[in-house]
């Protein structure tokens, strides 16, 4: 008996001991989820969201807009990439905007997007996106809410610093994230990186009415990686702030190579004094070949057109036009301070966050008070300290992003502790932290690279959702989160999944787009060439082997709807044009075998689907949107007929006293 | 004691906001288990050299340290002697000590001895992980405890001790009552 409470003597320290270390362990961040979380979301039905949130889809290639705070999604946009489901990219008219110098390139790696800026303030006329992979920047419409324009840049090896704009739109810049030779079509050894590899800083002149793009200027910079960009603003407005990394110039393992340095640069460039420059008739045109593509919506088409220079000027050989300003360890955003004063670096890999002052930084060029022994590649390097206001301490680990509100605070994202940091740009002291789930990139605040920021919330875009939602096999949904900072404690209010890869977002007040929608295009002023204003006008035509059907849909039927005369080895291309003209009554048209696409065509435009038939058979067509009651009546047959054959076209729809005006 | 060789001694626990399952690495006897190439793949940013269990000699001499231990132990109970069990119960404190101090050395150096190209290199940081317990390290919260068979073993070793005590205990007493 006497040994049994002996033994328990001994065995219950242990079992004690055990349990206590097993809860020793520090307990967990608390969630932060806002108690009013359900009620600060909730858009009721028949309600509107308070803000447009533009999304870009990262390796989707497209952007997407969602309701805020409702994190509802309201389109897909396509941009980048083919989009079966209303025929972008398939259809003839939309072909020619995935066109570049490489040829058709229907998809794209879509990261950063972009609101057009009157006087530092979104004015919600067009968003700018990146194409990263093959370099583009497209221009969307937000009145129609589709890609208009898309240029490609030459001398970029990948567009990643970019789509970023200045005060008033007047350019959108993009710089390369992997630099290559410049002069197309140079065949030199990859070895050879430091000699002859360089950076473009490509800066594109934005009509102001129209909004078309056009290279302006490129600025031959030192062979690194340019990450991120923003334009300077008040007092900073001539000035364009690039984050760079792998100033190692590594051309191999550039996860260790590229991350020796402790410090690597933010490069400031005076664009105001580049443009002067240009006006000079300095810098030389050299041969480059891009492609510039241009929607027009009259006609409903695309054109591609092919250019073959780009003005280019050597930052080497004009003093005072670009600084570099050291920044702790590979730098990702260089974000300026709502009244332009302040500019801060996020170093990914660095221990704290710089806040550099532009006014020192001027006084640092006015006392040329360089670092000797970085002058490298012909560029003034400042000295850190001389251009520092201070360093945001202890922020966390891996800071990418900051943003900031109208209250004074800016809000960084840490990838590596997956959080948010508030702190104080005035004094940088940090305030308040919050977990996202997990691993968050960017962060966007509505307005928050204004000179007036909206506020309100934060949203957090995250990489990774492992287990926040329902499991979808292996691959998961990534995410945004919407947090309230109104409060000095930031609140979790909202997760919502995303299309593609949320790389950057921007939100905009919705009142800023609604007002200016497009409801329908106006049949009157369609000036495509395959237009048919009434089904009077609607016909097939032949010509060699090549069949135009001019053919029309209106509530509940397409006409003509019985086609004969087809021949194996034509090509035949239905013109469609969607007679409505009321708003959303888009109308469908797929016809069997396609191995193109469908289209979807809105009130008053005409698209044009090409389809060769591969067998002769009776191939019905039909509307694929759900239109009206009848829709399933909306319908027709085409007849394809032996090469051989001797069947006359002919067309015809029946009887119909609507259609005869 | 036997259970050593089908139980894991000692387990390492890693937490982090993108890892909310957590990763896990179980020390046997002879093996090291779990999420090793996650934790050799996260590790490689800052530096920190690749776990290979064929490079741990530990591994290779321990079943056999582990096993003279046993038969000595079984000995010393079937010799009914109490100087067997106190040798026996000495050379468990020492294996004990030798033990964590090997593992603390070897802690000591995975934490410190960081490759100088790493692409994350903080300052004044170390990431030796915790003998016994948890620390936070970076965004990792890192813990270090005994598995399910080390507790046996620690159980065992102290009911030796606490037998050992037990018969001293009586032994004197007898002595006692003697004169």
């Amino acid at each position: 008996m006497k040994s049994i409470t002996n033994l328990s003597k001994v065995l219950l320290p242990v079992i004690v001991a055990s349990v206590a270390f097993t809860g020793c362990k520090p307990g967990k961040a608390v969630d932060s989820v806002d108690g009013d979380a359900s009620k600060k979301v909730y858009v009721a039905p028949g309600k509107y969201d308070e803000l447009y949130m533009f999304a870009s889809g990262g390796f989707s290639g497209q952007v997407a807009a969602y309701g805020l705070p409702s994190g509802r999604l309201l389109k897909v946009i396509p941009v980048f990439s083919q989009n079966a489901e209303n025929g972008y990219g398939y259809s003839e008219e939309t072909k020619p905007m995935l066109n570049t110098s490489h040829g058709f390139v229907p998809w794209d790696d879509a990261h950063h997007t972009q609101l057009s800026k009157t006087n530092g303030q979104d004015d919600g006329r067009w968003l700018f996106i990146n194409g990263n992979n093959t370099p583009r920047i497209a221009r969307l419409n937000l009145a129609t809410f589709k890609t208009e324009e898309i240029i490609e840049l030459p001398n970029v090896g990948g567009n990643h610093a970019s789509p970023y704009c200045t005060e008033n739109t007047e350019y959108i810049v993009g710089n390369t994230r992997f630099s290559i030779p410049m002069d197309a079509d140079q065949d030199v050894p990859i070895d050879s990186y430091k000699e002859n590899f360089k950076g473009a800083a490509t800066f594109i002149k934005v009509d102001k009415d129209k909004g078309t793009m056009n290279i302006a200027f490129q600025l031959i910079v030192p062979g690194y990686n340019y990450d991120l960009a923003r334009a300077g603003k008040g007092v900073s407005k001539d000035w364009m702030f690039f984050s760079t990394y792998n100033s190692e110039q590594a051309n191999t393992l550039l996860e260790v190579n590229a991350s020796q340095r402790d410090k690597d640069f933010i490069m400031a460039v005076n664009w105001k004094k580049a443009e002067a420059l240009v006006a000079q008739g300095k810098g030389k045109r050299v041969p480059a070949r891009y492609a510039h593509n241009v929607w027009d919506e009259k006609t409903h088409s695309a054109t591609s057109t092919i250019k073959k220079d780009v003005l280019m000027l050597d930052v080497k050989d004009y003093p005072g036009l670009v600084y570099y300003i050291p920044c702790p360890k590979s730098p990702h955003g260089a974000d300026v301070s709502p009244d332009g004063e302040f500019f801060v670096a996020s170093g990914k890999l660095a221990a704290v966050i710089p806040v550099f002052s532009f006014k020192k930084m001027l006084a640092a060029i006015e006392k040329q008070d360089f670092e000797d022994q970085r002058a490298d590649m012909g560029i003034p390097v400042l000295k850190y300290a001389s251009v520092l206001e201070g360093e945001v301490e202890k922020p966390g680990l891996g800071p990418l992003h900051t943003e900031f509100d109208d209250q004074g605070y800016a809000y960084t994202s840490m990838f590596v502790s997956s959080e948010i940091v508030k702190w104080k740009v005035s004094t940088r002291e940090i305030i308040d932290r919050i977990p996202t789930y997990y691993s968050i990139g960017h962060l966007s605040v509505p307005g928050g690279d204004n000179k007036k920021p909206y506020g309100k919330y934060v949203v957090a875009l995250n990489k990774i959702t492992k287990d926040r939602y329902l499991p979808t096999g292996p691959e998961l949904t990534q995410s945004a989160q919407l947090i309230d900072i109104t409060g000095n404690k930031m609140k979790l209010l909202l997760d919502f999944p995303t299309i593609g890869e949320p790389h950057y977002a921007q939100s905009i007040a919705a009142d800023l787009i609604t007002k200016n929608q497009v409801k329908f295009f106006k049949l009157e002023e369609n000036h495509h060439p395959y237009a048919v204003k009434s089904e009077k006008e609607t016909r097939v035509v032949r010509k060699g082997n090549r069949v135009d059907i001019y053919m029309t849909a209106i509530r509940s039927h397409l006409a003509p709807d019985n086609i004969e005369g087809i021949k194996l080895g034509d090509e035949v291309y239905f013109h469609l044009t969607n007679l409505e003209q009321d708003w959303d009554v888009p109308h469908g048209f797929a016809v069997k075998g396609a191995n193109t696409a469908e289209l979807l065509v809105m009130p008053g435009e005409t698209a044009t689907l090409k389809w060769t038939p591969d067998r002769t058979a009776i191939f019905p067509f039909y509307c694929t949107d759900f239109c009206s009651a009848l829709h399933q009546e909306m319908a027709g047959y085409i007849r394809v007929s032996p090469a051989n054959s001797n069947v006359p076209i002919s067309y015809k729809i029946g009887n119909n006293p609507l259609a005869k005006k | 004691m036997i259970s050593a060789y089908f139980l894991p001694l000692w387990q390492i626990i890693l937490e982090a906001p993108q890892y909310p399952e957590g990763l896990g690495m179980k020390i046997w006897l002879n093996n090291i288990t779990g999420n090793i190439d996650q934790i050799n793949g996260l590790n490689h940013y800052i530096g920190m050299k690749h776990i290979i269990v064929e490079d741990f000699v530990e591994f290779k001499v321990l079943p056999y340290v582990f096993a003279f231990i046993i038969v000595l132990g079984l000995y010393s109970a079937l010799s009914g002697r109490l100087t067997w069990l106190k040798i026996w119960f000495s050379l468990l404190v020492l294996f004990a000590i030798v033990g964590l101090t090997d593992f603390y050395l070897w802690e000591y150096d995975y934490g410190h001895n960081l490759d100088p190209m790493a692409a994350i290199k903080v300052p004044g940081m170390n990431y030796q992980p915790p003998l016994i317990g948890y620390k936070q390290l970076l965004n990792f919260l890192a813990g270090s405890l005994p598995d399910i068979g080390g507790i046996i073993v620690v159980i065992a070793a102290l009911m030796a001790g606490g037998v050992m005590v037990y018969e001293m205990r009586l032994k004197r007493r007898i002595y006692e009552k003697a004169i």
